[in-house]
């Protein structure tokens, strides 16, 4: 298998990365070198293995529905905008969404 | 265009009814002041985990009863990859290929009287995700503020099967999901708050032939924008067609302004949300006993109930269903037949559909706001039933109930002395005095005209100031003008 | 002092012989000393490193010291800790200050009173096994400067070895504790899934990251693994198990002792000193009494490849996150929306990580999600099952961490497959979520260590910790230190 320069600006676009044309190319070679070593999990015949996700074999714990995040004075909001690039009034801003 | 099939099916997102979010402690109470009620797993921030809120799981259950679905013993929660920035981790967490509610139905009455048809919605799934944040587009400075208080907020996705074939089908079908969620207490229903929103996927094409490409109107916030955005979809899918074009799918929003439909620019990469089974939770296994207790504890259903009411009270189809519309209703009239005894089961769906409701509907009053309780109304019916009052009087009671001119009807009969005449003597005397006194519609009467009789009625009933039992004044007046 | 055990170091402090803000003062000096040469720390914070020592310092005066309060730890910067800057060793988040504190700090630094001399430099967003990927510039291997000292927690690393700090925190999805421990002459751990909280620990691949100790011997890293483990509700992948003792079987004789030595990892592809010295660990460990006993992993050759699905699969979503508009790095200029976003990232992140975002991004993509990423969860399966079955013959699995020693700085960072097998001997046991451990048996002909693998079934980290203590009673190839670095 071998990744064009188009497929891999469009999966560049989708994990919205900007890439020039001279990256997308070493990019590709990159990439094409690394789904070449992949390519080996290809021939294994795994019909009837049940798929890995977890390291564990459990299932999910749950949480009583409670609040336990309280924020009235909005000083948690302070701090945690205190890193955010652009605020105003309490909101991020971003360049305009059009829906 | 009667050529045209129209085919629907909606997804549902309610917020479900937890205090806090589906993956972390904040609140989900709405209008707090932006992003104080995001905790660093509702802002995504580097490093933090979410864990699963045991409330929104037990809705969902409640919910998967209630429509008679199989609650999946094991299912999956999975990311759902898009950049947007009201979705702070760049994904969300929804379900996918296994989700929590698989099938179901809900069963929908279409229109109203003689020409009303009931009909079964089947439902695909219904699964749990979190709600995303808010883009706010007033202008600062040319950009969007993005505030993060819903994100997190706990949503159940109720998917139909494309079952439904106008835009009365599907809005007769989204106020009984409406209905529903909030007799089984997993969702406020507020649509202006956004708590029940509806996206309609529309297609229309020629019977017999394979369904159109659909279109998928989003964020649909009341039942008239659902029942114009549907209406405008179909006749513009139709118009297009039949002037030779094509339609691709998409996904569109509704204006309420022009009521139409456009493109949504965000949702190029629809296509591609490259879900996987999220690392950060396990699979949600939910064990038959808990399946079992949320069973025991769930409040009779619509359906139940109306067959019930049918059975218990002798009430009609139609009755039963309007009684039935919300647990609230259904509550009230209980409670307003217990009041007044069984005996008077359909006198008490009169007052609560006919004269409670329009009372309420003329102040703009939801059921739970009524200045009459289910307890008064049951006992001023009560009234009626052993004859202490007449109807007509029991109008007049009722205001003075509404007015809170007394606190039980009694006390208002009492007081204005509005008790009916039933004693014959008394009667006769006013008979007698009004036969005396309008000699011309006696002779007419005679002659053979009835209306006269009717006049007499109200002369009878006016010198009783209301108060003469209106059936007593008849057989007198019948008896003494036959004599 | 520098060159001291953990257990001495909490020796002299209770014997008040030095007090926390002394010993704090010693590895600072040598840090303001040796570090512009070897680049490990990234965030020093002098204040705040001796107001946490004095703090230590009332604690152990009023009796209330545990076995690890006062005693300095190098933090790798993946660990969010309120107040310091945490930056993953990215560009894009260069000025995060974190507003909150990953539970392995809370557990650290407030429960045991460890006292956090700075933030560790490592590979962008753990991606590397050379730490050549910070933002911040290479690491330098104390051994020998001109190579790297392994990845991704190098910074962890070449502190400890260096003595810049006496142990150090590290995090490992492919080997990265491990490979690092092995390249530096350390001891390092990397428990099962599971056990140490992933809490406030900036995530790469969620299904395969934990967290561990790197340290000088495996008495340092049991003290320390006792420290950092636990359940945490925070966490929806912690265990829930009741606290232990990784101590506890320290001093347990190894007679009897089952290694299983997998065929696989004795083949080709390991270099010939690397295999010469891990034989002569094997011999030594038969003096000790322990049996050696053959076993299989025939489907390891396949975890490169299946870790190389999953990994960037997980780490492509994982870091959607960093999208300029909450924390962390915004491009200067954009035209709208997409623009930002792309800029943000093309900027903001490094090559590697760039790569495997778009790896994870195709694989996870319509059309090639079930011929890649399900192939991969099943492969994993199929690799966690060959460890299951290899524990039904031995009670330890004894190997080689990396093929290689240390390797020159640029050596293999043009091409991504050759550094990518660094990690042979590592990945499968982050797959299969088990706890594995390097440590040193022997150097060299240019005088550059060697790291022996121990891998041990679920929980079994008490005796994997005793099976290295009892080798490291034996020897003292752990107690050699990196020359000319006084």
């Amino acid at each position: 298998m071998s990744l064009s320069l188009s497929e891999v600006q469009r999966i560049a676009h989708l994990a919205r990365i900007e890439v020039s044309e001279a990256e997308a190319e070493t990019s590709r070679n990159h990439l094409n070198g690394i789904f070449s070593l992949i390519e080996a999990m290809q021939a294994v015949d795994t019909s009837g293995v049940e798929p890995m996700a977890h390291a564990q074999d459990l299932s999910q714990r749950l949480r009583e529905d409670r609040v336990t995040h309280l924020d009235e004075d909005g000083s948690r909001r302070a701090a945690f905008q205190a890193v955010a690039p652009e605020t105003e009034a309490g909101l991020y801003l971003v360049p305009k969404v059009i829906e | 265009m009667s050529q045209w099939e129209v085919v629907i099916g909606i997804e549902t997102h309610a917020q479900l009814a937890t205090v806090s979010k589906i993956f972390s402690g904040a609140s989900t109470a709405f209008g707090a002041a932006p992003n104080t009620q995001a905790a660093p797993v509702d802002l995504a921030l580097p490093g933090v985990l979410p864990v699963l809120n045991k409330g929104a799981v037990e809705c969902a259950i409640r919910f998967g009863l209630a429509v008679d679905a199989q609650v999946a013993r094991k299912s999956v929660f999975a990311r759902k990859n898009y950049f947007y920035p009201d979705l702070p981790k760049g994904y969300q967490i929804s379900q996918f290929e296994l989700p929590v509610v698989q099938g179901g139905h809900v069963t929908i009455v279409v229109g109203q009287g003689e020409k009303s048809y009931e009909k079964r919605v089947n439902l695909t799934r219904a699964h749990l995700e979190e709600d995303a944040g808010k883009s706010l587009h007033e202008d600062f400075h040319g950009k969007t503020g993005i505030d993060l208080n819903r994100a997190g907020t706990p949503l159940l996705e109720i998917v139909t099967e494309p079952d439904m074939r106008s835009a009365d089908e599907a809005v007769a079908y989204a106020k009984a999901l409406h209905a529903l969620v909030r007799w089984i207490g997993i969702c406020d229903g507020n649509m202006q708050e956004g708590s029940f929103r509806c996206d309609a996927n529309v297609s229309v094409h020629k019977p017999g032939t394979p369904f159109g490409t659909r279109r998928e109107i989003k964020n649909l916030n009341s039942f008239r924008f659902l029942k114009e955005a549907i209406e405008y979809e179909v006749r513009w899918q139709i118009e297009t067609l039949e002037d030779g074009g094509s339609i691709q799918q998409a996904t569109v929003l509704f204006d309420p302004a022009t009521g139409e439909t456009r493109a949504m620019r965000s949702k190029e990469d629809a296509h591609d949300y490259r879900y996987f089974p999220d690392p950060d939770l396990l699979p949600l296994v939910i064990g038959e006993d808990w399946v079992e207790r949320t069973r025991a504890a769930l409040p009779e259903l619509p359906e139940a109930k109306k067959q019930r009411f049918m059975a218990d009270y002798g009430l009609s189809a139609y009755d039963a269903t309007g009684l039935t519309a919300s647990l609230e209703t259904a509550d009230y009239y209980e409670a307003c037949v217990a009041a007044a005894g069984q005996a008077s089961a359909k006198p008490c769906a009169n007052w609560v559909m006919v004269d409670l409701a329009a009372r309420l509907n003329k102040e703009g009053l939801e059921l739970g706001q009524s200045p009459v309780s289910a307890v008064q109304l049951g006992g001023l019916v009560a009234r009626i039933a052993d004859n202490t009052i007449s109807n007509a009087i029991a109008k007049k009671v009722f205001e003075a109930l509404w007015a809170g001119e007394g606190s039980t009807a009694d006390e208002i009969i009492e007081k204005q002395g509005l008790k009916q005449i039933t004693d014959s003597g008394a009667i006769e005397k006013l008979v007698d005095e009004v036969l005396a006194a309008n000699a011309a519609n006696v002779a007419e009467f005679k002659a053979g005209k009835e209306k006269a009789f009717n006049a007499l009625v109200g002369q009878v009933m006016k010198a009783a100031k209301g108060k003469a039992n209106p059936q007593q004044v008849n057989d007198l007046l019948r008896a003494k003008l036959a004599g | 002092m520098i060159h001291a055990s953990l257990k001495e170091l909490a020796a002299a402090l209770a014997a008040k012989s030095i007090s926390s803000v002394e010993l704090t003062r010693l590895y600072l000096d040598r840090i303001a000393r040796l570090n512009p040469s070897l680049n490990a720390f990234v965030t020093l914070d002098e204040d705040r490193s001796l107001a946490a020592a004095r703090a230590a310092d009332a604690r152990i005066a009023a009796g209330q010291a545990g076995p690890l309060t006062g005693i300095p730890i190098a933090q790798k910067d993946i660990f969010c800790a309120q107040g310091w800057r945490t930056t993953c060793g990215s560009k894009m988040l260069e000025n995060f200050i974190s507003p909150y504190d990953a539970t392995v700090i809370v557990k650290l630094e407030q429960e045991a009173g460890m006292v956090s001399l700075g933030k560790v430099n490592m590979d962008e967003f753990a991606m590397g096994s050379s730490n050549e990927t910070s933002w911040f510039g290479p690491v330098r291997n104390p051994w020998d400067q001109t190579r790297v000292p392994g990845g991704s927690s190098g910074g962890s690393a070449a502190a400890v070895a260096a003595a810049l700090a006496p142990v150090a925190t590290g995090t490992d999805t492919g080997g990265s504790i491990r490979q690092p421990a092995a390249l530096c002459n350390l001891t390092g751990l990397k428990p099962t899934y599971g056990v140490v909280s992933r809490y406030g620990m900036i995530a790469f691949a969620s299904s395969l990251d934990q967290a561990g100790p790197m340290a000088r011997s495996a008495e340092d890293c049991a003290l320390m693994l006792s420290a950092m483990a636990g359940f945490d509700e925070k966490d929806s992948t912690s265990l829930e198990r009741p606290a232990e003792d990784y101590s506890r079987c320290l001093g347990q004789p190894l007679k009897g002792l089952k290694i299983g030595l997998p065929k696989e990892f004795f083949g080709e592809g390991c270099g010939a000193e690397v295999m010469a010295a891990v034989q002569a660990a094997i011999g030594e460990y038969q003096r000790l009494g322990a049996e050696v006993v053959e076993v299989s992993l025939p489907n390891s050759h396949l975890s490169v490849p299946a870790y190389y699905v999953i990994a960037p699969a997980e780490a492509s979503s994982n870091l959607s996150r960093f999208d300029g508009v909450r924390y962390g790095y915004r491009a200067p200029e954009y035209s709208d929306l997409n623009d930002m976003y792309s800029k943000t990232r093309a900027q903001g992140f490094g090559a590697e990580v760039k790569r495997r975002i778009l790896i994870g991004t195709y694989v996870l993509s319509h059309g090639y999600y079930d011929a890649y990423y399900l192939q991969a969860q099943r492969i994993r399966r199929l690799i966690a099952n060959d460890f299951v079955e290899a524990f039904k013959e031995c009670d330890v699995i004894l190997g080689p961490t990396s093929p290689s020693t240390a390797f020159k700085r640029g050596e293999k960072a043009a091409d991504p497959v050759q550094m990518y097998l660094s990690d042979i001997y590592t990945i499968a046991v982050n797959l299969a979520g088990l706890p594995g451990m390097s440590l040193p048996c022997g150097f060299d002909g240019q005088g550059l260590p060697i790291g022996m693998q121990l891998i041990g079934n679920y929980f079994d980290e008490a005796r994997l910790l005793n099976v290295a203590h009892g080798y490291q009673q034996a020897t003292d190839w752990h107690r050699r230190t990196p020359a000319g670095l006084e």
